[in-house]
């Protein structure tokens, strides 16, 4: 059941970040690319969701490579179908936005 | 002039919002915080404004500190549970957390060990009122303290629930 619940911002993010590796700092980063600097991450909220989301398997965390302290993650399959859910949400809530507003 | 100080001021638990303002309030006014031990505070020298300050209890975990720095903070020390770290002001807007649930979590944090240590003093107070000591008192005293910052926190809570109603 709380895999049907609406994402908040920050999953939604974080997760379409990781469809390829990206360590913290690159989360942060390319959300504010894609979202045009609208949504920013803060680093203790964005530590908060990874572990998370690590621990519903939604993205894994990558082995760390010899001399980099940095962390990356990955979406996993299961984090992916929960995108996509996300979107088809999301999708209907503007598709339903749209056609009441339009007088339909 | 000098070019560094220490201040003693002492802060409860639920006033770390507070505790926040006032050092940045120093850093805007030239005081850059340095370093933190029992309430006392270690100032140097900086620039007027040039950099912010945050702080957060969370347990020690080398890894968190390595992720802040990773994002450009740098870690300034901890007093026991609470961290701190600054950051540079032309490195970007400086936050801990950027939505309501993680500031809910964050109070959760504080107002759980408030609870616990609340409690223990408690029960330590009133098995020392009916024993031989007679200082169960103290532990009484501490406990409704306690109390009356858990009450502050989660009225703090409340608020965030309620705007949580309608944002994220």
């Amino acid at each position: 059941m709380a895999e049907m619940m609406a994402l908040t911002e920050a999953t939604y993010y974080i997760l379409l970040s990781l469809v390829r590796p990206q360590h913290g700092y690159g989360i942060m980063q390319q959300t504010e690319a894609l979202s045009h600097g609208r949504v920013h991450l803060a680093a203790g909220t964005l530590y908060g969701a990874l572990n998370t989301l690590c621990d519903k398997g939604w993205i894994i965390q990558l082995p760390v490579e010899d001399g980099s302290r940095r962390k990356e993650y990955r979406l996993t399959e299961q984090g992916r179908s929960v995108l996509l859910a996300e979107m088809k949400r999301l999708r209907e809530l503007v598709d339903n936005g749209e056609r009441i507003l339009r007088g339909e | 002039m000098e070019k560094s100080m220490t201040m003693r001021k002492w802060f409860w638990v639920w006033e770390f919002d507070k505790e926040e303002t006032w050092l940045n309030e120093m850093a805007m006014n030239g005081w850059l915080l340095e370093s933190v031990s029992f309430a006392a505070y270690h100032f140097v020298r900086c620039e007027p404004g040039t950099y912010s300050i945050r702080l957060e209890m969370h347990p020690a975990d080398e890894e968190y500190v390595s992720f802040m720095e990773e994002t450009g903070a740098e870690y300034i020390g901890r007093m026991m549970m609470w961290m701190y770290f600054r950051k540079k002001v032309e490195d970007g807007p400086f936050d801990l957390f950027s939505d309501i649930d993680s500031r809910i979590a964050h109070l959760d944090r504080i107002g759980k060990l408030l609870q616990i240590v609340g409690v223990a003093n408690l029960v330590i107070g009133v098995a020392n009122a009916i024993g031989p000591t007679r200082l169960g008192w103290i532990n009484l005293l501490c406990a409704t303290l306690l109390m009356y910052g858990l009450g502050r926190i989660h009225g703090k809570k409340e608020a965030l629930e309620k705007e949580r109603m309608l944002h994220e």
